[in-house]
């Protein structure tokens, strides 16, 4: 149960400050531009270009959101009252993982309001929209995991934002080196684009491979966050 | 045994934070830790409160190893660090039900929990402050409240006094002083008159290890079995080194020419039952030496930290300047 005491402390802090409200403002901002001039502009009742805007637009905040979440702990001294209460490590990142993502899963659900407004005026295929949906917060999830683990890092939040979006990036445009690898190189470069499995999403195509792919991606980084803190404290 | 620390050495890199001590602390005791600056101090405490790990030794807290028993063990620590854990952004109040969680305070008892300690360490006034804008003062006092959550068994306090006006420390003192009566307590200080004033006992340490153990008294009484004074005198040293053997029952003297003043600094050292202040006058007197200066030096606590403390080589080179006469 230390993890919700973890999560409500860090959740409310996100509230105290300006800055969850400024971060879902802005992604819910631009996700309701492109939405808005893609449904007006085409007059289809599609919505993968908005998760597809959505995600890219999140790949650059994600690690605004997440980058103060251990080295802030570490900048202010208050990691010593956590890791001398009798709490575990892996309650500790796991309260902070979940609370980044119920912020990030706030603005999603917000964002309903757009395919319940296709339903208002139109008639739209709701499958594509489900596993869009799921898609979106697959890859926003495994965004925040990659975040937390940039945290852990290092004590500057700044550093740990950049550090954050290297990663984001490089995930990103490793599909591009698909075209210039050949054979096992390819297939490997293929299968880690976060970006090429985002597209089966966004078709309508739901498969348990890609689902456990972004999981995995999930509890990779968040392990190896839990293995950083712990680590830390030995040398 | 509240606190069993037993053979801890901590290496950061290629240096010895910590090298190789033991000791151990009763329940019911406070405990002064001394020491200069980078002795090792925060080290230790650090170590105790199992933020982080000795390189090799053991740490036992209320019988549970700090590292395999973990959570067993911190659930009897209190902890304030050299800076006080804070969430700046939170207010007094709120913190606190943060900190209840954290030690498993039940639900039931959280509410009158925060108000217990809010009440002990004075913070009734700013309980709905957001924490961030406090004085430092009343930050440090929030750092306490929150190593006193929970009724730990054990209170490990790193320098709770630093950086705070006299006053504040004064209050600061006094309600360590009245922690102490329920609750075990370690304290780190470089401030010495603080330990002799709060604590039971004291381990001084020096560049990572333990130089001595004592109770407070013990320590300054060891070097305390005779008087001291202090003089200024005009003469030349050999004169007052004769005037000053020819006194009965004085132990010992140190003499030292000062140039800037024209005189002798002497050091003077007497059986702890004779009051010889009217003789060393009256010998001085007819010896035609005029004393400028004359007053009692007394034992402090100082006094012993720099003897154990103090480089050796530092003492040899002011001994050669040094006439000594045996006792």
């Amino acid at each position: 149960m230390k993890m919700l005491t973890i999560y409500k402390r860090e959740l409310k802090s996100y509230f105290l400050s300006p800055l969850a409200y400024v971060l879902v403002g802005f992604l819910l901002l631009i996700s309701g531009y492109f939405f808005a001039t893609f449904v007006l502009s085409t007059q289809y009742a599609l919505m993968s270009p908005v998760f597809g805007n959505t995600v890219f637009v999140f790949m650059f905040i994600s690690p605004i959101l997440t980058m103060r979440l251990i080295s802030e702990e570490m900048k202010n001294d208050t990691d010593q009252l956590l890791m001398t209460s009798p709490l575990r490590i892996t309650d500790m990142v796991l309260g902070k993982y979940f609370a980044a993502l119920t912020v990030y899963t706030l603005s999603l659900v917000i964002s309903l309001i757009y395919p319940l407004y296709l339903k208002i005026y139109s008639t739209p295929d709701f499958g594509p929209i489900l596993t869009g949906y799921i898609g979106t917060f697959l890859m926003g999830a495994a965004f925040i995991a990659i975040g937390i683990f940039a945290s852990s890092l290092t004590e500057n939040q700044l550093i740990a934002g950049v550090i954050g979006f290297s990663i984001l990036l490089f995930f990103w445009i490793v599909s591009w080196l698909g075209d210039v690898f050949q054979g096992i190189a390819k297939n490997i470069v293929d299968n880690i684009s976060l970006l090429q499995r985002f597209t089966n999403f966004q078709n309508g195509v739901l498969s348990l491979n890609d689902i456990v792919f972004y999981l995995s991606v999930i509890i990779f980084f968040v392990f190896v966050t839990i293995m950083v803190v712990d680590k830390r404290r030995w040398s | 045994m509240m606190i069993e620390v037993n053979n801890v050495t901590k290496v950061y890199g290629s240096r010895k934070a910590v090298d190789n001590i033991s000791f151990s602390v009763d329940s019911g005791e406070i405990v002064g830790f001394l020491g200069p600056n980078g002795a090792g101090k925060s080290s230790t405490m650090k170590m105790i409160t199992g933020f982080m790990p000795p390189t090799s030794g053991t740490i036992k807290i209320a019988g549970y190893d700090i590292i395999e028993d973990s959570i067993k063990a911190k659930k009897h620590i209190g902890y304030l660090p050299e800076v006080p854990p804070l969430y700046l952004d939170m207010t007094v109040e709120a913190y606190l039900a943060f900190v209840c969680e954290l030690k498993e305070v039940p639900n039931d008892k959280k509410k009158a929990t925060v108000d217990k300690v809010i009440g002990e360490v004075g913070l009734a006034d700013v309980r709905k402050r957001i924490i961030k804008n406090l004085s430092k003062g009343y930050k440090q006092r929030v750092g306490l409240a929150q190593a006193i959550v929970g009724d730990p068994d054990v209170l490990v306090l790193d320098e709770p006094t630093v950086g705070l006006d006299p006053k504040q420390i004064k209050e600061i003192r006094d309600i360590i002083k009245e922690l102490g009566k329920k609750h075990t307590i370690i304290l780190s200080t470089h401030i010495l008159p603080e330990v002799s004033m709060i604590c039971d006992r004291v381990i001084i340490i020096n560049k990572g290890k333990i130089v001595a153990i004592d109770s407070t008294e013990n320590l300054t009484d060891t070097i305390g079995k005779s008087k001291r004074y202090f003089l200024k005198v005009i003469g030349s040293v050999e004169k007052i080194s004769t005037t000053l053997i020819g006194i009965n029952g004085i132990k010992n003297f140190k003499s030292k020419a000062n140039s800037k003043e024209n005189c002798i600094d002497v050091d003077v050292e007497t059986d702890v039952d004779h009051d010889l202040r009217k003789e060393i006058f009256f010998s001085f007197a007819n010896q035609s030496l005029p004393i400028i200066e004359f007053r009692p030096v007394n034992y402090s606590l100082e006094e012993v930290f720099l003897q154990l403390t103090t480089d050796e080589e530092v003492n040899d080179n002011e001994n050669a300047d040094n006439i000594q006469k045996g006792a």
